[in-house]
């Protein structure tokens, strides 16, 4: 498949405002936490996710929704959050607890919603494949418009809900696809040791659905795999497991160095924003001036959401006890 | 026994029904007025659910609104979950309470909460539909009240039917609020055909009409001055039959049916202990960390001097439901274990 050249511009920004994003997330993050290291403290507290390296797999699938459909994300959701085009001040916001946040604070980094842009989150492994499954059926039975996309880690493969949804899913031909970044551990288990298949998406079988398995953690071979599963969706021929081989270029959570894989694994793993960043070059999607004006307006949008994090007042303290009923 | 629920607030009926008749009938009608609300879960279509609650809503409404899952109540909940916050209003069957234990992290983590951690942005009009209540032989797994399990859990509205004509009114209430509701009944108040003859106090005339009840409203069933006697679902029948045989004995029981049991209307119960300075409240949850701590706390903290004796609990003791029938016979709340704990804090002075 070739992938035509305005997607693939729009891949490139939506990875590098992800990676710039995490950056700065990155540094904030360890304000107030040194010297020693405490999750509380600092302007960003709790845990924190972060995406590096598995920005491929955002952009590729999400490049092919429309504003019809759903994207539910996981405990790791910033690149996918991003590349649905969930507003990057009020994400910013959110992190940083503040009342201009998403949810007023009230949800933090692994609970980011934008129901402008039918977006949602849950911490929980594969607790969102259900709720997105739903989604997707009420789009069915009211004949509306849509699909629904739930982003999962390979581990959460392992949960009931995933073979619980993916049975229902199949059965009543659901517009659903499950995509499992298969960044390789689940914290610190590696795949090998957690499941019993090599791949999830020949747990397909099971369900009577379609899977896939993307080698590579390429934007582009990402975008030709999602092409089929979104146009199978929309057709109502019922849902796809799309599994997509990417890397958690660092811990489970900052402050996890990750020392239960070894100095070689880590040093074999690519960093797929150069790589791609070379091949645009090469096939003449950018020139250089080009990718170094759109890197520079990218962090300038970037730098801008963090500055309207800090800028940002935090919620009074009672507000704590709002929004809990409709 | 107390007269019939004064049905004056949406017109007299002669019609006698069953809690699950009446129930079913909220149902029925409110998926004639919108079509968003539908149907999910085990055996709701060809038999209308376990307690009989979507009896012939397939017939009516088709296989699209009246959905029959696998065994996947994780799943099926999820994609519940989901289709509220796309603006839908799914009726899911849990049917018996114990299955809470497949599916708790959708309840607990997800429905409850998501309205709050989204700062308001996305809403849950989803009801549950699910009975309780052991009295049959049913065991462990098949017989829990676990009402305290669920009120423990900030977001969701839990309603407790004690008869048919509070029924309707509160399923309608739940059908038509935008979170999370519970309506829970007690197996042995529905009328339900495996149940043997339908208790007679909880059947009740119901108009045919719409009608919707208050969340938070308890309702006092008879006025009394010696004793407040607090009960929800099968347990306000006990207290009802508890007050009749203290009558005999001269002790005056006003007897409050909570009916929601969150939100809880704490004023109502304040103002009856206030009054009469005494309370039992019957549950049959178990005892410990549930609704009957909550009630006596709520009044001794607001003010301890209404006190005239020790507040008293009848209540399922903390072990898990036995099944021959003396051992659970034992420990069942019943009418006669209400008078005794009454009686126990009515000692002369």
């Amino acid at each position: 498949m070739v992938v035509d050249i305005a997607a693939r511009k729009w891949m490139y920004e939506r990875m590098i405002e992800s990676r710039y994003f995490d950056d700065a997330i990155f540094a904030a993050y360890f304000e107030g936490k040194t010297p020693v290291f405490n999750m509380a403290k600092g302007p960003v507290p709790g845990e924190m996710h972060q995406s590096f390296g598995q920005e491929p797999c955002a952009v590729g699938v999400l490049a092919h929704l429309g504003p019809d459909d759903v994207v539910g994300a996981a405990h790791r959701p910033h690149h996918v959050a991003i590349a649905r085009g969930v507003n990057l001040d009020r994400m910013a916001a959110e992190l940083f607890g503040k009342k201009t946040g998403l949810s007023g604070g009230r949800g933090g980094h692994m609970h980011l919603y934008d129901k402008s842009v039918n977006f949602f989150c849950s911490g929980i492994i594969a607790e969102g494949l259900g709720p997105a499954a739903g989604m997707a059926m009420a789009r069915k039975v009211q004949n509306l418009p849509g699909i629904a996309v739930a982003y999962i880690g390979e581990a959460a493969a392992n949960q009931g809900a995933f073979h619980e949804v993916l049975n229902m899913a199949s059965l009543w031909k659901l517009p659903f696809i499950c995509v499992i970044e298969d960044n390789k551990y689940g914290v610190s288990v590696p795949k090998r040791l957690s499941t019993a298949v090599e791949r999830n998406p020949n747990r397909g079988a099971a369900y009577g659905c379609f899977g896939e398995y993307v080698e590579g953690n390429d934007p582009d071979k990402i975008y030709a795999a999602a092409a089929t599963a979104v146009a199978r969706a929309r057709r109502g021929e019922g849902p796809t497991i799309l599994e997509l081989e990417t890397e958690r270029l660092h811990g489970h959570f900052i402050g996890d160095p990750a020392a239960y894989r070894s100095e070689a694994e880590r040093g074999a793993q690519l960093d797929p924003i150069p790589v791609y960043r070379r091949r645009l070059l090469e096939n003449g999607v950018f020139d250089e001036a080009a990718l170094v004006a759109v890197e520079a307006r990218v962090k300038e949008r970037v730098a801008k959401s963090i500055k309207f994090a800090r800028d940002s007042d935090y919620p009074e303290p009672a507000e704590a006890l709002d929004k809990l009923y409709a | 026994m107390a007269a019939p629920p004064n049905a004056s607030s949406a017109g007299q009926s002669d019609r006698i029904l069953t809690m699950a008749r009446a129930g079913r009938e909220a149902v029925i009608s409110e998926m004639r007025k919108d079509p968003k609300v539908f149907v999910i879960g085990e055996d709701v279509g060809k038999i209308g659910g376990i307690f009989g609650t979507a009896v012939g809503v397939q017939e009516e409404f088709g296989a699209s609104r009246a959905i029959d899952t696998p065994i996947s109540e994780t799943g099926f909940i999820g994609i519940a979950c989901g289709a509220a916050m796309a603006g839908m209003r799914p009726l899911v069957e849990l049917a018996y309470v114990d299955f809470f234990g497949v599916c708790f992290n959708q309840i607990y983590n997800f429905a409850a909460k998501t309205h709050y951690m989204s700062g308001g942005q996305y809403t849950m009009p989803l009801t549950m539909m699910i009975g309780v209540g052991g009295g049959y032989n049913n065991a462990a797994q098949h017989s829990q009240t676990v009402y305290g399990t669920f009120a423990h859990m900030p977001g969701i509205k839990i309603v407790v039917p004690s008869n048919a004509y509070d029924a309707k009114g509160l399923m309608h209430s739940c059908i038509q609020d935008d979170n999370l509701t519970l309506w829970m009944v007690h197996k042995a108040t529905c009328g339900l055909g495996w149940l043997g003859a339908p208790l007679k106090t909880a059947m009740a005339a119901v108009p045919e009409t719409d009608y919707s009840i208050p969340f938070g409203e308890a309702r006092v069933w008879r006025e009394g001055t010696d004793v407040t006697l607090v009960g929800l679902g099968l347990t306000v029948h006990h207290c009802l039959q508890a007050a009749d045989l203290l009558e005999a004995s001269g002790i005056s029981a006003e007897v409050i049916d909570l009916r929601s049991l969150v939100p809880l209307d704490r004023e109502t119960i304040f103002a009856s202990v206030s009054k009469t300075g005494r309370l039992v409240v019957v549950d049959e949850d178990y005892l410990s960390f549930g609704v009957t701590g909550e009630i006596i706390a709520s009044i001794s903290e607001r003010d301890p001097r209404v006190w005239k004796a020790p507040p008293r609990r009848v209540a399922y003791p903390d072990v898990p439901v036995p099944f021959s029938r003396p051992l659970e016979d034992f420990c069942m709340p019943d009418a006669q274990k209400v008078v005794a704990a009454v009686k126990s804090i009515m000692a002369p002075q």
